[in-house]
């Protein structure tokens, strides 16, 4: 089970009201490759994740994610909190304002709403462990390209921060990868 | 939030970061004792910091105890507080 602590895994600054920001970092929010995705991802394989070491790494770092999910949705909140209407139209959020107000809703930068076949779970460590360490790739890189469009600070800060963390997931990914291998090994008998 | 308080949550978000760190790497690589010993130290910290938070400013879960009345709800919540100051 989980419990909530009131608190963010790190402190989240927006240093000056940006709607069209906003909703290019809402990708992180519903994307493909977005927080969201990565939680239900990696909590839907623990089920199926043979190796002790396995079962820990998803169930931590999925719940990592959902803290990063909660991290994202505070970037877009604080990007539009003081935004008046005016400040928005013109905006690529202006076609969210419309139907979500000011607030966070899982979609892409493109407006995609959030889907499950964002994600695999097919019962094969192997197979799993390699979608992880490539969606652990593509949220860097996702980040990277947020990190070139956003020209706030405080943002910046927080997105350096998320980045790192794909870099450290990856790593732990690969490691259970080598764990599951090794145990697969040792079981085939000549 | 002034500014006594947000000090001591960023002390505890930060003993906290140390626990995601050293629980992560512990997951694949359970014998390592010097890590091991790195989370206890850190995990120590993050309770000691943690009471003395909550029996200033009430619980940071629905888990802790609280004073009357019930001071779980009380605000800023966390996508609120404005870490701007700091």
């Amino acid at each position: 089970m989980w419990f909530y602590e009131k608190k963010l895994q790190y402190p989240v600054r927006v240093d000056t009201t940006n709607p069209t920001l906003a909703a290019m970092i809402i990708e992180q929010f519903g994307g493909a490759d977005g927080e969201l995705s990565a939680g239900v991802r990696y909590l839907t394989q623990r089920w199926t994740m043979p190796t002790n070491q396995g079962k820990a790494i998803l169930t931590d770092i999925g719940t990592e994610e959902l803290a990063h999910w909660e991290m994202i949705g505070t970037l877009v909140w604080k990007l539009v909190k003081d935004a008046t209407v005016d400040q928005i139209k013109g905006t690529p959020f202006e076609a969210h304002y419309v139907n979500h107000g000011k607030s966070p809703f899982p979609h892409s930068a493109a407006g995609e709403a959030w889907t499950a076949s964002y994600i695999g779970s097919k019962d094969d460590p192997i197979a799993d462990l390699h979608e992880d360490m490539a969606a652990e790739e593509k949220a860097r890189a996702t980040y990277e390209w947020l990190i070139r469009v956003s020209d706030d600070p405080g943002v910046t800060d927080t997105l350096r921060f998320l980045r790192e963390r794909e870099i450290v997931h990856f790593q732990r990914f690969g490691e259970v990868l080598m764990i599951v291998q090794d145990e697969i090994n040792k079981k085939k008998c000549y | 939030m002034d500014r006594a308080q947000m000090d001591l949550l960023l002390e505890i978000m930060e003993v906290s970061f140390v626990i995601d760190e050293t629980s992560l790497y512990l997951d694949t690589h359970p014998n390592d004792e010097k890590a091991l010993r790195l989370h206890n130290n850190a995990s120590q910290r993050y309770f000691e910091l943690k009471n003395m938070y909550q029996a200033r400013y009430g619980p940071l879960t629905n888990r802790d105890m609280s004073r009357y009345p019930w001071a779980y709800i009380d605000g800023p919540w966390p996508w609120e507080i404005n870490f701007t100051n700091f």
